[in-house]
């Protein structure tokens, strides 16, 4: 843990995967982190496969670096239903940085659980927020909801399309606009740009607006750099509009209650199947309600009941070590 | 609940040769195989390796290189994961090179090489092989682990 | 009427075969009988035997762009080769022109394949390992010290930095006293099959793009006779494509240089009839024979019908051929002679105008001298005692090998139509396109041999010795090669005119920002005896660099 706070990379990489792989020893781990953790700024990049969020992350991560600032992300890519495998090919795109202390790359593979996952990527960034990087950011591909709130869970959330994106924006407009606080229509000498910008505004026109801020609607090609510094502008004045009307204290007040309701379940979870007596009577449960004994949430309940008894006659749900 | 932890593989090809079919393939079957595979791309530099094996604790590294540089870059990618406490990952892969050449970083600590022509799936064997032999003579860790 | 056309094109053809004058008295079998110099049908009624095939050296060229192919002159013969220091390659050309060879074919090593000095850090245990190192004006005049420039053709696999190698070449042949319009050969100079395959590049597709164009437009300039850009599928198949997608994606690069050479402003007919293409020739017999039949049917319809092409050499598909490297094995490599005869073969009688074959130890090791030799000779065999070169396009008119053809021209117009819809080759390569369509084809593959779909003799059939490489020799390639080569390039960088070669790079860089040709700053530059690096490094400050684009 001091090896970690003391910037090296070899722990970060480490105390990332205890907390992928949901190992107890993450509890004592984030525990130690707590007070070293919020000083970073979030960002969430989302958008289509093939909008160029790489390519963007690689573009802003070189600007963050040129304004002396460090950055870490965490790259969330699919893990195959079939195999349990993932290919992960974000960094190709990202690694310009090569060397450079500064920058630390993540990458993840959803593995199943995209509840799971959204707390396990909110905790790497907790480790790269304590490990000092001034500048987080995760990106998922915006296929589903699921992977658009993993990226929601950020101080300012960029949704990234291109001008082919239009028909994935079509089938999915809902999750994919709610959450954008700024859009970006990347590839933007292509063809279909300004259709595709246009097609945003009207859909932001329709919408009731949520409040003060409303999302911008920028254009880049990050391929050649350009548009980068427009993005990062917008970025810190939605930043400033939020501390000025306090919605970034609500918004991550908000997030927290959600984690620590998420976590109070995961906890919960764990200790009730890491108790050998549950294995047990689940599958009597399972008899019961095969042979019409009982209905599924009636033996669900007593399980959760036995399990309660069992817990205080133990002084309380374990917390894992 | 712990999940059982895929076996997570950088694929990379170092220096300055392109030819990546190889690397691709094999990265293609190692997720077939149920394994997290980082794919490193192109024209990584020995630092640049080990770089990305410290921030993606991987378990094992696998090069593919075509270019007649494998005497420099096996060794000196070796020597680096030592330097920085990466010791304990594995360092594999194939490409074009001598039987003698292969033996010879063998010796040096670097895992099994497959030439040309070789088993793919019996590199996807040897890698689950190697992280399960490893997992046994450590108590307490996952399927493959790195804590 | 279809048949006085088929009788008038058979005049014609007749008629040119007799201007040019045959190779040999008189062609015949082992047995003594004579060889008709083509096979034909009896006659045309529907019009399709001119429509789709024609006469040999007639639209649209699909049995052949000569009137007597190889009765008139055989193939070339050219052999890739180039190790270690510019003067070890020097003594192997010497060595090979005095032996007959009349075209020389120059390999870099992977440093200045992709722009770096020999002395750069990422050239670290690369220098002359796969090719020669030239770094530098210096190094290209040891290259051909005591070579006369002025009466060879050169072909030089470069891509990245070709403009700047191809510029020292022009100015040692200008120290030789040899002028710029009197050189022959070629530079391969196709960077879209870099970033679809080979990923050997430096800038952005687009500033590649414009510098390839510069080449084009100075060699119709200033260099008539050179071969500015060899269109590459090689790389392609040998990335793991199928017949089709080489076919397909290699064209539609041809096109892409075409249509980048029109939007400058060149006439087609200036520069088309300089353009070459490069072909694998690879195990699957007659598809590949088709895939050559079918390249020479789309590229002449193109040229004519969308290009508006009047000079029939900007509709004549030339073409290089290199048997397939990855189809060699390791295990029992002597296998790979027996290859390496038939694919070769498969070129032949597709009609290539030269000709690579590998040598049997390339899976392991650079070629020995013997197995250099020995794939050299295989060409030999094939044109002196078969008698395949004595008649033309001998499969023309197999309902299997024109189905074959027609089936290839109709899947590489398929796969136009997708990279016209994804905004033509280079927005198809920035999104990965072509890449992932050869990755999943290289990974079937690469199943099928895993499951004994597909055989390989001696690796998953037939298979006995359990080393790879037993018994033969191989080539290796001693470490003084690397410092003897750092320590000229330090002397040299001492030697020279220091502010001389820093004004001309400002020169570069300043080009690099404008739109005019750079092939002149470049010319000055190494003129000026700046290493190739240092002009890369100008141009990388104005156009920057590029990463491929995830591919899976």
């Amino acid at each position: 843990m001091q090896r970690l706070l003391a910037g090296e990379a070899r722990a970060a990489g480490r105390v990332i995967s205890l907390i992928e792989d949901r190992r107890p020893e993450r509890f004592a781990v984030l525990g130690a982190l707590a007070g070293r953790v919020g000083r970073a700024e979030r960002l969430g990049v989302t958008g289509p496969p093939g909008a160029g969020k790489s390519t963007l992350i690689n573009a802003m991560t070189r600007a963050l670096r040129a304004a002396g600032r460090t950055v870490g992300v965490v790259a969330v890519d699919p893990t195959s239903p079939y195999t349990g495998g993932a290919l992960l090919g974000d960094r190709v795109r990202m690694g310009e940085s090569g060397l450079d202390a500064g920058v630390f790359i993540r990458s993840m593979a959803t593995r199943g659980a995209l509840g799971g996952l959204a707390r396990a990527a909110e905790e790497a960034c907790d480790v790269l927020d304590a490990y000092g990087r001034d500048v987080v950011v995760i990106e998922t591909v915006g296929v589903g909801q699921s992977e658009v709130d993993v990226a929601r869970a950020a101080d300012c959330t960029l949704v990234v399309l291109s001008p082919e994106s239009g028909d994935q924006v079509q089938a999915m407009k809902a999750g994919l606009m709610e959450a954008a606080d700024v859009f970006v229509v990347n590839k933007a000498d292509r063809e279909g740009a300004d259709r595709m910008v246009a097609q945003v505004e009207e859909m932001l026109h329709l919408r009731a607006r949520r409040g003060a801020w409303e999302p911008p609607v920028l254009r880049s090609v990050a391929l050649k750099g350009e548009g980068v510094e427009a993005i990062l502008e917008a970025v810190a004045r939605h930043r400033r509009s939020e501390e000025e009307r306090g919605g970034l204290a609500a918004r991550r007040r908000g997030r927290l209650l959600a984690r620590l309701r998420a976590a109070v379940e995961e906890i919960h979870r764990e200790a009730i199947w890491a108790d050998p007596g549950s294995a047990l009577a689940l599958e009597g449960a399972a008899d019961r309600v095969a042979s019409g004994g009982a209905d599924l949430y009636g033996a669900a309940a007593g399980l959760f009941r036995s399990w309660l008894r069992r817990a205080a006659g133990l002084g309380g749900p374990p917390r894992g070590e | 609940m712990t999940e059982a932890r895929p076996i997570r593989v950088l694929v990379a090809k170092p220096g300055l040769d392109g030819h990546d079919r190889g690397a691709r393939v094999v990265a293609s079957a190692l997720r077939d195989a149920g394994m997290e595979v980082i794919y490193g791309g192109l024209w990584l530099s020995p630092e640049e390796i080990v770089t990305i094996a410290e921030q993606e604790d991987v378990d094992v590294i696998g090069l593919s290189s075509m270019n007649n540089a494998h005497m420099t870059v096996f060794p000196r990618t070796l020597e680096l994961l030592r330097e920085r406490g990466l010791g304990d990952v594995l360092l594999t892969g194939g490409g074009i090179m001598t039987a003698e050449d292969m033996e010879a970083l063998g010796r040096m600590g670097v895992g099994r090489l497959f030439g040309p022509g070789s088993d793919m799936d019996a590199f996807v064997e040897y890698i689950r092989r190697w992280c399960e032999t490893r997992a046994r003579g450590t108590e307490g860790r996952g399927t493959c682990p790195t804590a | 009427m279809s048949q006085e056309a088929f009788e008038s094109a058979r005049r014609r053809w007749e008629a040119e075969l007799a201007r040019s004058g045959p190779r040999l008295p008189r062609f015949e079998t082992i047995s003594g009988t004579d060889v008709p110099a083509l096979g034909l049908p009896a006659g045309d009624p529907d019009g399709a035997y001119l429509d789709g095939l024609g006469f040999p050296g007639q639209f649209p060229y699909t049995r052949g762009i000569h009137p007597s192919l190889y009765r008139g002159r055989l193939w070339t013969m050219r052999q890739f080769a180039g190790f270690g220091t510019a003067a070890d390659t020097n003594a192997r050309y010497r060595y090979l022109l005095e032996h007959g060879q009349t075209g020389l074919s120059v390999a870099f090593d992977m440093p200045t394949l992709m722009g770096y000095d020999s002395d750069h850090p990422r050239a670290l245990g690369e220098v002359g390992k796969c090719g020669v190192a030239v770094a530098s004006l210096e190094d290209m005049e040891t290259l051909f010290e005591g070579i006369p420039v002025g009466e060879v053709s050169t072909s030089m696999t470069i891509n990245a930095p070709a403009a700047i190698v191809w510029a020292m070449y022009i100015a040692n042949a200008e120290k030789q006293g040899v002028p710029a319009a009197s050189l022959r050969g070629t530079i391969q100079n196709d960077i879209l099959k870099e970033y679809i395959a080979q990923k050997e590049w430096v800038f952005p597709p687009e500033a590649h793009m414009r510098l390839v164009v510069d080449t084009i437009e100075w060699a119709a300039r200033h260099l008539p006779l050179w071969h500015p850009v060899s269109i590459s599928g090689y790389h392609i198949r040998e990335a793991g494509s199928t017949a089709a997608q080489e076919l397909a994606y290699t064209l539609y690069d041809g096109f892409a240089y075409v249509e980048a050479a029109l939007a400058r402003g060149l006439g087609v007919d200036e520069f088309a009839p300089r353009l070459s293409f490069f072909f694998n020739a690879h195990s699957d017999f007659f598809e590949e024979v088709a895939k050559y039949r079918a390249a020479r049917r789309i590229w002449a319809r193109r040229m004519k019908g969308r290009y508006g092409a009047r000079d029939p050499r900007s509709m004549q598909l030339r073409f290089h051929a290199q048997t397939a490297g990855c189809s060699l094995t390791a295990q029992q490599p002597e296998n790979n002679v027996a290859r390496v005869a038939l694919q070769a073969l498969s070129a032949v009688l597709g009609g290539a105008q030269s000709l690579h074959t590998n040598s049997m130890d390339e899976t392991l090791a650079l070629p020995t001298e013997k197995a250099v030799t020995i794939a050299l000779r295989t060409q030999q065999v094939l044109a002196c005692e078969t008698g395949v070169a004595n008649t033309i396009d001998p499969l023309g008119g197999s309902w299997f090998v024109e189905r074959e053809t027609d089936r290839l021209e109709a899947e590489a117009e398929a796969i136009f139509i997708e990279l016209d819809r994804r905004g033509g080759m280079v927005r198809a390569i920035e999104d990965g396109y072509p890449q992932r369509e050869i990755g999943r084809a290289s990974y079937d593959y690469a199943r099928k041999l895993q499951r004994g779909e597909q055989v390989m003799v001696g690796v998953n059939r037939y298979a006995d010795s359990p080393a790879a490489g037993d018994g033969i020799p191989l080539l290796r390639i001693e470490p003084r090669v690397e410092t003897s080569q750092r320590e000229r390039l330090a002397a040299l960088r001492r030697r020279r005119d220091a502010a001389a070669a820093r004004r001309a790079l400002d020169r570069v860089r300043d080009g690099a920002r404008g739109h005019d040709n750079l092939m002149g700053p470049i010319l000055e530059a190494v003129r000026a005896y700046a290493t190739l690096g240092e002009v890369v490094d100008a141009m990388r400050e104005v156009f920057g660099t590029y990463r491929e684009p995830s591919v899976f």
